[in-house]
C-alpha cells in the first residue's frame, strides 16, 4: 500500500497538557467516539433493539379499534388452536431436516470435488454461484411455470418422460410439494456454502493428506480423517446457519404453490405469520407466533452449542 | 515436486497426471463441466429462451429445446405493461440510498469501535452483534408496527425509501467486516495522524478510507445485491404501485398474467444482479471468504 508522505513539517512541540485538562481530553475524546457511533446506534435502536422488545409485549397485548389492553397467554392459545398451527410446524420442520441433508451436505461433496480440479475451476465456481444472485422471486417463476408445470410440457416432466421414467404433478402433489421446495431452494442456495466450504478446504495444509496417504490411508480415510476434522469449524457454523435460514421458509410457499399449497402442503410457520399478521388482521398473534419460532431456534442452538462444546 | 506439495490436495498432482489416474481425471471433469452447465445456466437458458417462444409453442408437448420463431412479444409487454421502467428505477434508487446510508453510518460505527473505542463500545457491539441470531422472519411484525409509527417521531414510513435505507444500516454483518478491516489497519499510523493534528474525521476520511477500498467495495455489492433480492420487507413497507421494487412489482403482476409474460419481467429483473456478479466476480468471493469464520 503506497501512502505518499509529503516532507511534513517537523511537528509543532506540544507542551505536555496541564493535569486539569487531562481529564477533559478525555471526555471529549469520547464524546468523539460516541458521536461517531451515534447513527448506527440509532438505527440498530429503531429497527432492532426496540422492535425485540416491542414483539415480546404485543404478544401479550390485543389491539381492536386502538384501544391496547394485556390478554395475557390469549393470542398464544388462539393461534395454537388455529387448524393450521401444527401443519406449519410440521412442514417447516420437514423442510428443514431435507435441505438440511439437500442443501448441506450436498455443497460439501460439490466442493471437495471442485477443490480437485485443476482446470476450469473458476467456470464451475462462477456457475454454482449464479443462481444465489438471481433475484428469488424471479428464479422462484422459472421454476413455477416451467420446471414444474404439471403438464407434459413442463421441463422436469419433459426429461422425465424422455428417460422412460414417471412424471409428477409437482406442486399439485401434496406429497411432492416439500421435495419441489427443497428442490428449488437448493438450487438458489447452495453457491455460498460452497464458496465457503471451498475457502475453507484450501486452507488445509498438503502435508496433512502426503502424511494420510504415506501411512496407507485410502481417498474415503484422508476425507474422514483429514479433510472433515481440518473444515470443522465450518462445517459447524454453516449447519446452524443453514437451519435458522431454512426455519423461514417463506417465499417458496408463496410463490411456487401460492401460500398454502394443495391439501396445506406448503403452508410455514412464516407464512402462518404472514397471514396473521398481514391478512387477518391479527398482528398480535403474528407477534406471538414470531416469538415462539424464536423460542423454538434458541432452543435449537442451545442443544446445538451443548453438542458441539462435548466434542472438543 | 517440492514446490508442489504445498498446493496439493485429496489427491496428488502426480497420481493425476499418470496413465489411469489422467484418463479419470478428465473424464469426471468433462463430466462434471456438463452437468454444471446444464443444471445451472440451463433453466436460465430456458427461461430467456421461454419468453421467446409464443403461448402455444410454451404448452407444445414435447417442448421445443429453442423458440422456432422467436418473437420478442412478451418482452415488449412485460415492459410496457408492468411499468418495468418505473419498477426498476425505484429498485436502483433504493439499493444506491442502501448503499449511501450503510457506507456512512457503519464506517463511521466500525471506525469509532476499532479505532477511538469509547467507553461502552464493547457493550455496543455485543449487542450489534447479538442481532445475527435473531431471524428476520421473527421481527417482521414489530419492525412493520415501528415503520408505520415510528417512536417519539410519530412518523409514518411506508412508501418512504427510509422504510428500506434505514433498517439496511442495522446490519451487524457489516459493520462486523469493516471492524475486522479497521482493526488490521497499523496504531502507528493513526499516531502519526494524531500527531500531525488531524480530526478524527479527517484520519478517517484521509487515511482509513482510501487503505479499506477493497472491502467498501465488497460491503457495496453486497447491499446492492441485498435490496435487489429481498422481498417480503419492500412488499410489506411499500405498498403502492408507484413504489414497488421489482420483485414485489413482477409478484403482483403475476395473477392475471400469461406465464410468458412473467418470465420475461423475471429475466430483465435478474440482468442488473447478474451483470453485478459478472464484472465483480473476484470482489463477491473474496467478500464471502473474509465473512466466513477462518481462525
Amino acid at each position: 500500500m503506497a501512502i505518499v508522505t509529503a516532507p511534513a513539517p517537523a511537528p509543532p512541540r506540544v507542551p505536555p497538557p496541564p493535569r486539569a485538562t487531562r481529564r477533559g481530553r478525555k471526555v471529549r475524546d469520547n464524546l468523539t467516539g460516541h458521536a461517531f457511533l451515534i447513527g448506527a446506534v440509532l438505527c440498530f435502536a429503531l429497527f432492532m433493539w426496540y422492535p425485540m422488545i416491542r414483539g415480546v409485549v404485543m404478544s401479550f397485548q390485543r389491539t381492536r379499534r386502538g384501544q391496547t389492553t394485556w390478554v395475557g397467554w390469549d393470542n398464544y392459545s388462539r393461534i395454537i388452536a388455529d387448524p393450521s398451527f401444527w401443519t406449519a410446524w410440521r412442514n417447516t420442520l420437514l423442510f428443514t431436516v431435507v435441505a438440511l441433508v439437500a442443501g448441506y451436505v450436498v455443497p460439501f461433496l460439490v466442493a471437495i470435488l471442485l477443490n480437485e480440479f485443476r482446470h476450469a475451476q473458476g467456470y464451475l465456481r462462477a456457475l454454482v454461484y449464479l443462481p444465489v444472485m438471481l433475484p428469488p422471486a424471479s428464479a422462484l417463476f422459472l421454476f413455477k411455470f416451467y420446471a414444474y408445470d404439471p403438464s407434459d410440457a413442463g421441463l422436469f416432466n419433459a426429461v422425465l418422460s424422455a428417460l422412460h421414467l414417471p412424471t409428477s404433478q409437482w406442486m399439485q402433489s401434496p406429497a411432492m410439494t416439500i421435495p419441489a421446495m427443497v428442490l428449488a431452494s437448493t438450487w438458489m442456495n447452495m453457491g455460498s456454502a460452497v464458496l465457503i466450504y471451498l475457502a475453507a478446504l484450501q486452507n488445509i495444509p498438503g502435508e496433512l493428506y502426503e502424511a494420510a496417504e504415506l501411512d496407507g490411508a485410502g481417498l474415503w480415510r484422508r476425507i474422514i480423517h483429514v479433510t472433515i476434522p481440518q473444515t470443522r469449524l465450518i462445517l459447524a457454523l454453516l449447519a446452524m446457519l443453514q437451519v435458522v435460514a431454512t426455519m423461514q421458509l417463506f417465499i417458496e410457499p408463496l410463490i411456487l404453490a401460492n401460500g398454502a399449497g394443495t391439501q396445506d402442503s406448503a403452508t410455514s410457520v412464516a407464512y402462518l405469520i404472514y397471514q396473521h399478521g398481514f391478512f387477518q388482521n391479527d398482528l398480535n398473534g403474528a407477534a406471538a407466533l414470531g416469538v415462539l419460532m424464536l423460542v423454538v431456534l434458541a432452543g435449537f442452538s442451545a442443544v446445538y452449542v451443548r453438542l458441539t462444546a462435548r466434542q472438543d | 515436486m517440492a514446490g508442489e506439495s504445498g498446493s496439493r490436495t485429496l489427491i496428488s498432482h502426480a497420481q493425476l497426471r499418470r496413465g489411469r489416474g489422467r484418463v479419470v481425471y478428465w473424464t469426471l471433469l468433462s463430466l462434471v463441466v456438463v452437468a454444471f452447465t446444464l443444471l445451472f445456466l440451463g433453466p436460465l437458458y430456458w427461461m430467456v429462451t421461454g419468453a421467446l417462444k409464443t403461448g402455444q409453442e410454451v404448452a407444445q408437448t414435447p417442448p421445443t429445446w429453442y423458440p422456432k420463431h422467436p418473437d420478442p412479444a412478451s418482452y415488449v409487454d412485460a415492459w410496457q405493461q408492468l411499468n418495468l421502467a418505473k419498477l426498476l428505477f425505484n429498485t436502483f434508487y433504493y439499493a444506491f440510498g442502501a448503499v449511501l446510508f450503510q457506507l456512512v453510518f457503519d464506517t463511521a460505527a466500525a471506525y469509532a469501535l476499532s479505532k477511538l473505542r469509547p467507553v461502552g463500545g464493547h457493550v455496543i457491539l455485543g449487542a450489534m452483534l447479538a442481532t445475527l441470531m435473531i431471524p428476520a422472519m421473527v421481527l417482521i411484525v414489530p419492525q412493520y408496527v415501528t415503520v408505520i409509527d415510528l417512536p417519539v417521531l410519530h412518523l409514518n414510513l411506508l412508501d418512504s425509501p427510509f422504510a428500506i435505507w434505514l433498517p439496511l444500516v442495522a446490519n451487524a454483518f457489516t459493520v462486523f467486516l469493516l471492524k475486522r478491516f479497521f482493526d488490521a489497519i497499523p496504531e502507528e499510523l493513526m499516531a502519526a495522524a494524531q500527531v500531525d493534528g488531524a480530526t478524527p474525521l479527517r484520519t478517517l476520511w484521509s487515511i482509513i478510507l482510501p487503505m479499506s477500498r477493497p472491502i467498501l467495495g465488497v460491503v457495496s455489492i453486497f447491499s446492492v445485491t441485498a435490496v435487489w433480492k429481498d422481498f417480503l420487507w419492500p412488499k410489506l413497507v411499500m405498498p403502492s404501485p408507484e413504489t414497488r421494487t421489482v420483485s414485489v412489482g413482477i409478484y403482483a403482476f403475476a395473477g392475471g398474467t400469461p406465464q410468458n409474460v412473467v418470465i420475461a419481467a423475471a429475466v430483465i429483473s435478474a440482468i442488473p444482479t447478474v451483470i453485478i456478479f459478472l464484472v465483480f466476480q473476484r470482489n463477491i468471493m473474496s467478500g464471502l471468504t473474509t465473512g466466513s469464520l477462518k481462525g
